[in-house]
């Protein structure tokens, strides 16, 4: 249980750390060491499926993914750098107290969730659940990622020059 | 219980995240941790009302779901950037076809 909440807290931490870094390069590996705690808790929660999901490509591919967008548009000058901080400070500061205050609420609320659902029968196997109980997900899985392949390719569609 | 508290607490940063930045990018990141509460959510619910496998299967769904969402965000803040030539989200308030 002790290592369960050091490594939720860890979790808040990275994320913290990701969203108020002043880098957005450092954002990026940010997000990647929170999807790779992410992960660890998955596993201690005994999912190691999804835990290799999340490792692969949420640890893996979308940061990859961030960092090539920012490597590809234009970094900000040294005075709009300045003036951005600025603004940031007076924007980001209150985060962590926002975090420490809600935290704290929610425990001391301790709110009980009655989650045991009346299961006549309850597959434990991901991968049977996936291929015989929930067909129609992979259907809009498959949908889905030829949603966003032609998406792509509009995007990134070559343009004709006029005239 | 406490993975609840801290799915909330994750999901509260995306918020805010989303709310505080003028960045497309940073703006993209909030949705990254927004939907890592959520996982985190899904997974512990799994895990308290015994079904496992479906939580599991739920959140390989939801992490395909995410990758396509960010591929194709990434298209549009790459797009914007070479119209506007920056990456503020004030820049596109006046949307034209």
């Amino acid at each position: 249980m002790f290592l369960d909440i050091l490594i939720l807290i860890l979790l808040v931490s990275a994320a913290l750390w990701t969203v108020m870094c002043r880098s957005l390069l450092r954002s990026a590996i940010g997000l990647a060491l929170t999807s790779a705690i992410l992960t660890l808790m998955i596993f201690k929660m005994n999912a190691p499926l999804a835990a290799v999901f999340e490792l692969s490509v949420c640890a893996g591919l979308i940061p990859v993914l961030f960092i090539s967008v920012i490597s590809l548009t234009q970094a900000m000058t040294k005075q709009e750098v300045i003036e951005h901080m600025k603004s940031r400070l007076a924007r980001f500061w209150g985060l962590p107290l926002v975090i420490i205050i809600l935290g704290l609420v929610l425990g001391l609320l301790s709110i009980k969730f009655k989650a045991k659902l009346p299961l006549s029968e309850v597959e434990t196997d991901p991968r049977l659940v996936m291929w015989h109980l929930r067909q129609l997900d992979l259907l809009g899985q498959i949908i889905i990622l030829f949603t966003g392949v032609f998406g792509v390719v509009v995007l990134f569609k070559e343009r004709k020059k006029s005239g | 219980m406490v993975s609840g508290i801290f799915a909330v607490l994750l999901f509260a940063i995306g918020i805010y995240c989303i709310l505080a930045t003028h960045n497309l990018i940073r703006v993209l990141i909030g949705i990254e941790i927004l939907i890592k509460g959520v996982t985190l959510l899904v997974i512990a619910a799994g895990l308290k009302s015994g079904n496992l496998g479906l939580a599991q299967a739920l959140v390989i769904t939801i992490i395909v779901i995410e990758v396509v969402i960010m591929t194709v965000a990434v298209g549009v803040v790459l797009g914007v950037h070479r119209l506007t030539g920056s990456l503020d989200a004030r820049n596109i308030r006046k949307l034209k076809g």
